[in-house]
């Protein structure tokens, strides 16, 4: 599939559209169930609610984004596989992916700040989400320095797999960072109660619903940088017969004729004249 | 590759040896900032006597970067780079050359960070074996993963404050098991303390070199 | 390993594009040095001299059309084509804090070539006594090209591209340049000399080759002895 094809194929657009409202529609559902139809919980009472949003941008923040991110890194670096698609697909990814884990971030801080009292606190899974955070935006940084396409994916593809496998060993290194750490922690950082009921479908469509509208930006995302793209690939050619047309050397004027020509009565140039024939 | 390595070593080394940037500007600056973190913790030996593992290795970080900054600028002067390429040089050796040298650099900053830490400080060190497998392990993934971002970073005009902020968070467990291996040394903790960072820091080092020698050459020819 | 090959053909390049982001530095460029021979590649700036030797040197990808260097892919086979290819760029590629000696034996080693003929190559470019121990920083810009070429000198690699060898440098310099490489192709190098001054190299070279935009726009045979006007073949 070229880029045109993705880019400018209405099966695509319609899909992409299709995406969208779905994850619309799934998502003001979520919210709907979530705020008004279920239940509040025994311990958390109201407080539980976020839970129908906060694992669900985690899970697309923290694997789906920057899982695919990762592979799309891997594939684009695969000399068989290479392809601009990868790279394009990646960086929408991670802008998205980031964007998520912002929301993950500040859901949970919601949640955390009734309950532990506090806007933040040194949780395993906080810090390394935070991390990662860091870990990505530098990677957009990245991605922002002016460079060909070809230069900037390769680079991105390789700080994208830095990033990553970076990833076990900062989330190892922090869960033991608080487990080893001499000191009782009052913190309780278990986000999931037992579920049942409304709750557990609700958390499904959350679930579901947040996957949809990640897919939705993912797809406009993806299509914004193809565009981008494509619109510069359009000028290989020009710029190719632009080069080519360098080593045509324009035929010399003919001064004497030039000197010789009636000049215009209103006092314009003459008009270009045919050049006279050139003896080598 | 291992030729390479000493060749491209020796002579980052050398060059250190002739410009001593290390030594006069790292170094500075790494006693500087833990004279700075002394006047934010107040004078009361007790927060600083506490906080010396993490400022040592907070300051060994923010250090590293200067190593690496320099490490990389040498290559950009008179088109080196270029000049690297064409030799034909095994990549895998520079990498390993340049990690090389900026680890011996920082080995030797970390010696004066420490004697820094234990007389402005006064800290005392109770398990010296796990002060030196810590700073020895910490200063090769330091040196590592410094040196991969190092190349990342090279061509870019804006690396001075891109190197940083890529680089920091990735050595983050560098920090985190550094400082909990010192805190450990410093009170006297028995060694169980310090195993699992020691294996964490084993696992940093061995991923980021391995990642280094093999993608240190691709990492070449696209800039 | 690189397959040993004794090619008859130095440089091979058919219908090569070379990119730079989405500008061409070469357009399609069909050239073929046979070993030995000493070819002059002449053209206005920006013509793609410099990338064509990058190309031959395989500093620069070749996006489409073959190459072949010394009969390898200089893609598949870098390490091994990089050492056996020598180039004399603008740039010296010297380090600042090294001494004339040092940036010497540096490059030789890097390139695995026996560090013998050092001497030998330093003395025959006037790189002598306090010279040596010159830091790099302090020299001229005709001393920094000296100390790149006693490199080549010293590496005697199989194919040398100089590009604009003759610029910044002296009478005296110029014709020991000239001399170098006379001796080196006939010790059964071969070189490409990109200038765009070709009367400094006519002397050397067996075959001109002219490169516009990207392009083989002209070449010509110089007859070594005799100097009528040159008979003038265009190449489409």
């Amino acid at each position: 599939m070229t880029t045109k094809t993705i880019v400018q194929s209405p099966r695509v657009i319609w899909t992409t559209r299709i995406i969208g409202l779905l994850a619309l529609v799934g998502t003001g559902l979520t919210v709907w169930l979530g705020l008004w139809v279920t239940p509040p919980d025994q311990t958390q009472g109201d407080l539980v609610r976020l839970v129908y949003i906060h694992p669900g941008v985690a899970w697309v923040a923290l694997y789906l984004a920057f899982g695919l991110a990762a592979g799309c890194s891997l594939l684009y670096l695969w000399p068989r596989t290479r392809s601009l698609f990868w790279d394009r697909l990646a960086a929408a990814s991670v802008e998205v992916g980031v964007v998520f884990n912002v929301c993950t971030l500040i859901s949970g801080s919601i949640w955390g700040k009734p309950t532990w009292g506090v806007w933040w606190a040194w949780d395993a899974r906080l810090t390394s989400t935070a991390v990662l955070l860091v870990l990505f935006l530098g990677y957009l940084a990245l991605r922002r320095v002016p460079a060909e396409p070809e230069v900037r994916a390769r680079r991105s593809a390789f700080a994208a797999l830095f990033a990553v496998v970076d990833v076990p060993i900062v989330h190892f290194s922090v869960v033991w960072w608080k487990t080893l750490h001499q000191g009782a922690t009052v913190l309780n950082a278990n986000l999931s109660p037992t579920i049942h009921g409304s709750m557990a479908w609700t958390l499904l469509l959350g679930f579901v619903a947040l996957t949809l509208a990640f897919v939705w930006m993912l797809l406009v995302r993806y299509r914004i940088g193809a565009l981008e793209d494509y619109l510069g690939s359009g000028e290989l050619d020009m710029a190719l017969l632009e080069r080519q047309s360098e080593g045509v050397v324009p035929p010399a004027p003919d001064l004497k004729a030039e000197a010789l020509a009636p000049v215009d009565d209103a006092g314009a140039a003459p008009g270009p004249r045919a050049p006279a024939e050139v003896t080598r | 590759m291992w030729r390479d390595t000493l060749l491209m070593a020796g002579k980052d080394l050398r060059i250190e040896a002739r410009s001593r940037v290390a030594l006069s500007q790292v170094a500075p600056f790494g006693i500087v900032a833990l004279v700075l973190f002394a006047f934010a913790l107040g004078p009361d030996r007790a927060p600083m006597v506490k906080g010396a593992p993490g400022l040592f290795w907070v300051a060994m970080l923010f250090s590293s970067v200067l190593a690496i900054q320099r490490s990389v600028s040498v290559e950009s002067t008179d088109g080196a780079r270029d000049g690297l390429r064409l030799s034909g040089l095994d990549p895998a050796g520079q990498f390993l050359g340049k990690t090389l040298s900026v680890a011996a650099q920082l080995l030797v900053l970390e010696l004066v960070l420490g004697v820094g830490v234990v007389l402005l400080y006064g800290a005392s060190i109770q398990t010296f074996w796990l002060i030196a497998v810590s700073c020895l392990l910490g200063t090769i993934g330091l040196a590592a993963a410094g040196t991969l971002y190092g190349a990342l970073s090279a061509g870019l005009r804006i690396k001075e404050t891109l190197l940083p902020f890529l680089l920091l968070p990735v050595v983050a467990p560098v920090l985190l098991a550094g400082t909990r291996m010192w805190q450990a040394a410093l009170s006297g903790g028995t060694p169980a303390n310090g195993t699992p960072w020691f294996h964490l820091l084993i696992a940093f080092d061995a991923v980021y070199l391995a990642l280094g020698v093999v993608v240190y050459g691709p990492i070449q020819e696209t800039a | 390993m690189a397959p040993a090959s004794s090619p008859s053909s130095a440089l091979s390049l058919r219908d090569v594009v070379a990119l730079s982001g989405r500008f061409p530095l070469l357009a399609g460029v069909d050239l073929e040095v046979a070993v030995g021979e000493t070819v002059l590649i002449e053209g206005p700036n920006g013509a793609g001299k410099t990338s064509l030797l990058r190309v031959a040197a395989g500093l620069v990808p070749v996006a489409s059309g073959q190459a072949s260097v010394l009969g390898l892919d200089p893609a598949r086979y870098r390490t091994e084509v990089r050492r056996r290819v020598g180039m004399l760029a603008h740039a010296a590629h010297l380090y600042d804090d090294l001494n004339v000696r040092e940036n010497v034996r540096f490059a030789v080693k890097a390139s695995g070539a026996d560090t013998s003929r050092i001497g030998a190559a330093c003395e025959r470019l006037g790189l002598t006594g306090r010279l040596l121990r010159t830091g790099a920083a302090k020299l001229s810009a005709g001393q920094r090209r000296r100390v790149a070429l006693a490199v080549l000198v010293a590496r005697a690699p199989e194919l040398w591209l100089l590009d604009e060898p003759h610029a910044g440098l002296d009478a005296s310099a110029r014709s020991l340049l000239n001399e170098i490489i006379a001796e080196a192709t006939a010790a059964g190098a071969t070189a490409i000399v990109a200038s765009h001054e070709p009367e400094l190299v006519a002397s050397l070279a067996d075959r001109s080759v002219t490169l516009t935009g990207g392009r083989v726009t002209g070449e010509r045979t110089i007859l070594a002895s005799v100097d009528p006007p040159a008979r003038i073949v265009h190449v489409a």
